[in-house]
């Protein structure tokens, strides 16, 4: 269980760590109590530990997409609806993957037979025959070779196929197999036409039929007699392969135990056994000969794999522990949790008496979607599997979800809508903070705006304004008009936004030479209080080119109030706020005198206007 | 488990601390050779050390990243008695074509007379707030009223734990259901007091901590604690790490209306205890979704620990040196790709060995 890491002597030094995503990172170190202080060599790596995972692999991704698909769907079905895997793209998806899958197919298929078919005595064996065939596919590439060859009777794998067709209770294939064989040896005819007829008589259970399970077993148990007979008999004694098969459709313990080469698993074994020795065989029975199947088959030449003991557990009816196996032997949660999920939905999980069924279920899908977020995309398949864990699906998403590293603008939005979807106000206003900190730090004051805005954040919005406010002091300009220009009602956040917004409405009308509206709307910025105090200067400064345009354009209440707005800035300044050099105070004081005539004048002519009747 | 990749740290001296920051994109170490140093994960998952600089004038202990909300910021705290504050700035072009950054210190807090043993930031949802504790025994939080100045900050509470403190932990639920919370613990050897691990929460009345538990029986020093990200559960879990592991679970008692003035009064129970490590424990961390506790001891190992659904916690990983010392001035690690290659797949091979005689041509070498 224990992990090496190069070049650290564990007796001399400590080994640091710290979690990261979905990795931990190790280092040599040497703690000490607080206060001492020493120097010492050091090893200077810093190491990237990870689980062995399979989520990155590249022939695994399409897998994980698929079981959401299906995941996804399994949750939104009703609960009358019959559940039936085969339909399922999974097994087909398999094709050529590596051996992993194979043996989680193997289960999966089993688990398939047992829990969900939950078939009875009889159909039990005809189920368990189709997941033996299913999975020993290498008989039909040698029968292939074997018939395609010029005298297939002659094929040195010839009597390997026809017996491997035994073995997996493919009756009719092998009795053609044998004609071809019977064709040759023409001496012999009687023999196969003997075997032929054991063959053809072989009872098999049909479950649609009339026929009883015990008027099968009957039939069945005649039908071993006479085979047996035929061994007594020495009917085959001349033909040695002939008498090895009937020796086998008697169920001969010891000939099928010689026949491991062409069994290569225990279970199939098992499995052969069944069919030529109780093929009545009852669920509840499976387990007894199961588990002497495997004692005879491995005969202490090997010792049981993890694989053997999850087959073992399925045998066993024992889903409970058919999970823990699987969860201790696969890598991934990827199949225990999907085959908890599938069982919990057909309610097997707790008609086995487990009080905590639906619980394991949530653990095992959070397990298997935690392990999901730490990939660079399949993340978005995790949140479907969080929402439906009605427990903790909902915090485990919000912890998370927000470690999602925000690349791109893109990823960013992708993520916030994940959010915004499920009303999690909090990581939204986050995500928007950190966004919108990145932008301003990088000086994008527009993505920053939008940002703050999309947050609620009044106190940055203020901020970026104030800013965009300073640019356009010292550049005359200003940046991300678009923005500005269609702010809308998101203006309101705060003040200062309001008023940057009504201030650029103001740019955008004098440039469209409505006057009188920009006059209007420049004077309401200083009246209404929507301007800050410290930009008052600047707003009057920009009523200057409107007080010297020919016509009269500030009416004469409208004049009376800049010069009141003048005066209040001018009285207000008793002490500068900032240290004025001898210059700027000239200039400061050219600025008032300026405003000061330029108001009396526009006074003046408005009254004159004002008085004048026109016609 | 597989070692993916090494980074060459090129600290000249011993690495203390190795922080991640917030998106697990970016990384600090801090060393005896008085320096820290920062490193960006690249998209194809290389780190390249973007900057390094030296701290402090002694050996630098912890380091530790802000919320991203708040920047690019990193404290670090030293034997030196200070502990330092830093932010990224914005560089010249060309800087960020070498692949280069700037940090700038933004305060130092020399109000520790002696060695600062830890340094954290409050959760998020408390503001912009550091935490230090020292071996004088004064856990010192301060708080940056102003965001965007980071040179500026108040000294906001100071808390007298009358022994040596070697960590701290912040309690990082944001539930109004909790007031603030952090847990303070100690390495000293001193037997009269007994409890080494100290638990003081905000009171909003008096705007002050006040001790609410000292974990009794732990009376042996504590070198780190951590508290569990919080999952909605109504109790808090609290990792140790003294001569054992040790995970507490700390219910808050419903109080009664007539005391709700003080700090809650806890029920302390003991959820798992682990002595695998045969020796003194020296960190304990949680993993982000508080599934996995990892830990640090004196037999060199690092321990991973796991809780099943029925709560029954085991251990489920371990990691120790292999032994060698790594030789050379190149300083190139050596056959580090083998040994994490095979080791990949070993678990794998559990369940490959069975599977002869099907569809062989189709698996994958190895």
């Amino acid at each position: 269980m224990a992990e090496l890491i190069p070049g650290i002597d564990s007796s001399q030094r400590h080994l640091g760590f710290v979690w990261g995503p979905g990795d931990l990172l190790a280092y040599e170190t040497q703690y000490k109590p607080t206060g001492a202080q020493h120097a010492a060599q050091s090893c200077p790596f810093v190491h990237v530990v990870r689980k062995d995972e399979d989520i990155y692999s590249p022939i695994l991704r399409k897998l994980f997409n698929e079981s959401h698909h299906i995941f996804v769907g399994l949750q939104n079905m009703k609960d009358d609806v019959p559940i039936s895997t085969r339909d399922t793209a999974l097994a087909t998806q398999y094709g050529n993957q590596v051996s992993i899958l194979l043996a989680v197919e193997l289960i999966w298929n089993l688990c398939e037979v047992l829990f969900i078919e939950a078939a009875p005595a009889g159909s039990l064996l005809l189920h368990l025959l189709d997941w033996v065939r299913l999975h020993k596919a290498d008989v039909d590439e040698k029968a292939q070779e074997v018939l395609q060859s010029e005298c297939p009777a002659e094929h040195q794998a010839y009597w390997d196929v026809t017996v491997c067709y035994i073995l997996q209770g493919r009756i009719d294939e092998a009795r053609q197999i044998l004609l071809k064989q019977a064709s040759q040896q023409p001496a012999a005819r009687v023999t196969f036409k003997l075997m032929d007829s054991l063959l053809m008589k072989m009872p098999i259970y049909n479950p649609g039929g009339t026929q009883t399970l015990t008027e099968f077993d009957v039939k069945w148990r005649r039908w071993h007699q006479e085979c047996d007979r035929c061994l007594q008999d020495n009917s085959f004694a001349s033909h040695p392969h002939l008498e090895l098969i009937c020796k086998i459709l008697v169920g001969d313990e010891d000939t099928l135990l010689e026949q491991r080469e062409h069994l290569s698993t225990w279970y199939h074994f098992l499995v052969t056994r069944l069919l030529y020795c109780h093929p009545t065989v009852k669920p509840t029975e499976l387990h007894y000969y199961a588990q002497a199947s495997m004692d005879m088959f491995l005969d202490g030449r090997s010792a049981p794999e993890p694989l053997d003991s999850i087959l073992l557990a399925a045998f066993e009816f024992d889903i409970h522990q058919v999970i823990k196996d699987c969860s201790i032997a696969l890598n991934n949660w990827w199949f225990v949790a999907h085959l908890t999920d599938l069982l919990d939905h057909c309610k097997l999980l707790q008609s086995h008496n487990l009080h905590f069924g639906s619980n394991l279920r949530e653990f095992l899908l959070l397990e298997y979607a935690s392990g999901l977020f730490t990939h660079h995309s399949l993340w978005q398949l995790a949140v479907d599997y969080f929402d439906h864990c009605p427990e903790f699906g909902r915090v485990y998403l919000e912890l998370q979800i927000e470690r999602v590293p925000l690349d791109t603008e893109r990823k960013a939005l992708k993520v916030l809508r994940i959010c915004e979807q499920r009303q999690m106000a909090e990581q939204v206003r986050s995500i928007c903070k950190i966004m919108a900190k990145k932008a301003l730090r990088n000086n994008r004051l527009g993505s920053a705006l939008s940002w703050s805005i999309r947050a609620k954040d009044a106190a940055f919005a203020t901020l970026i304004s104030e800013r965009f406010l300073q640019d356009y002091c010292t550049h005359g300009t200003f940046s991300d008009l678009d923005l500005i220009d269609n702010l809308g009602s998101a203006m309101l956040l705060s003040d200062r936004l309001t008023f940057l917004g009504k201030y650029r409405e103001f740019h955008k009308l004098y440039a469209e030479k409505q006057f009188a509206e920009a006059a209007r709307l420049l004077l309401s910025l200083m009246t209404a209080k929507i301007a800050p105090r410290s930009f008052w200067m600047t707003l009057l400064t920009d009523a200057l080119p409107l007080l010297e345009q020919k016509q009269v354009i500030f009416s004469a209440d409208q004049t009376y109030e800049l010069m009141h707005c003048l005066e209040e800035l001018t009285t207000g300044k008793v002490a500068p706020e900032t240290e004025l050099s001898m210059q700027e105070d000239n200039i400061e004081a050219t600025k008032i005198e300026l405003l000061r005539l330029a108001l009396a004048r526009n006074l003046a002519l408005a009254i004159v206007k004002e008085g004048t009747l026109e016609a | 488990m597989f070692v993916a990749r090494s980074i060459a740290a090129d600290h000249k001296d011993l690495i203390h601390d190795v922080s991640y920051d917030f998106h697990g994109r970016r990384m600090a170490t801090c060393s005896s050779d008085q320096s820290v140093k920062v490193w960006d994960k690249s998209e194809s998952g290389e780190w390249h050390c973007t900057a390094s600089w030296k701290t402090h004038s002694g050996s630098v202990w912890r380091v530790t990243w802000a919320h991203p909300e708040f920047g690019q910021v990193l404290a670090s705290c030293s034997f030196d008695r200070t502990a330092a504050v830093w932010e990224e700035i914005v560089g010249e072009s060309n800087d960020k074509q070498r692949g280069q950054s700037h940090w700038i210190k933004r305060t130092t807090l020399v109000d520790s007379r002696t060695s600062v043993t830890d340094v954290k930031f409050a959760p998020k949802h408390m503001g912009l707030m550091l935490t230090t504790c020292s071996a004088d025994g004064v856990v010192r939080i301060y708080e940056a009223p102003d965001v965007m100045n980071l040179s500026q900050w108040s000294l906001q509470h100071e808390i007298s734990s009358k022994l040596s403190c070697s960590c701290i932990s912040w309690n990082p639920s944001s539930s109004r259901a909790h007031p603030p919370m952090i847990a303070v613990g100690s390495d000293d050897s001193c037997v009269t007091y007994g409890g080494k691990v100290q638990i003081y929460e905000y009171n909003e009345n008096t705007r002050k901590y006040a001790k609410a538990e000292t974990l009794m029986t732990v009376t042996d020093p504590v070198h780190d604690l951590a508290f569990a990200p919080n999952l909605g559960r109504s109790f808090h879990v609290l990792a140790v790490a003294t001569k054992d592991v040790r995970i507490f679970k700390l219910m808050p008692m419903r109080k009664e209306t007539a005391t709700s003035s003080g700090p809650t009064k806890f029920e302390v129970q003991i959820m798992a205890q682990f002595d695998h490590h045969n020796s003194q424990v020296w960190r304990v961390s949680w993993n982000i979704t508080s599934t996995l506790l990892a830990s640090s001891g004196d037999d060199g190992c690092v321990r991973l620990w796991k809780a099943n659904y029925m709560d029954n916690w085991k251990c489920t990983g371990i990691l120790k040196g292999d032994g060698s010392p790594v030789i050379g001035s190149s300083g190139q690690p050596v056959a580090l790709s083998a040994a994490g290659g095979s080791s990949a797949l070993a678990s794998q091979n559990a369940l490959n060995g069975v599977m002869a005689g099907r569809k062989k041509a189709q698996l994958m070498p190895g």
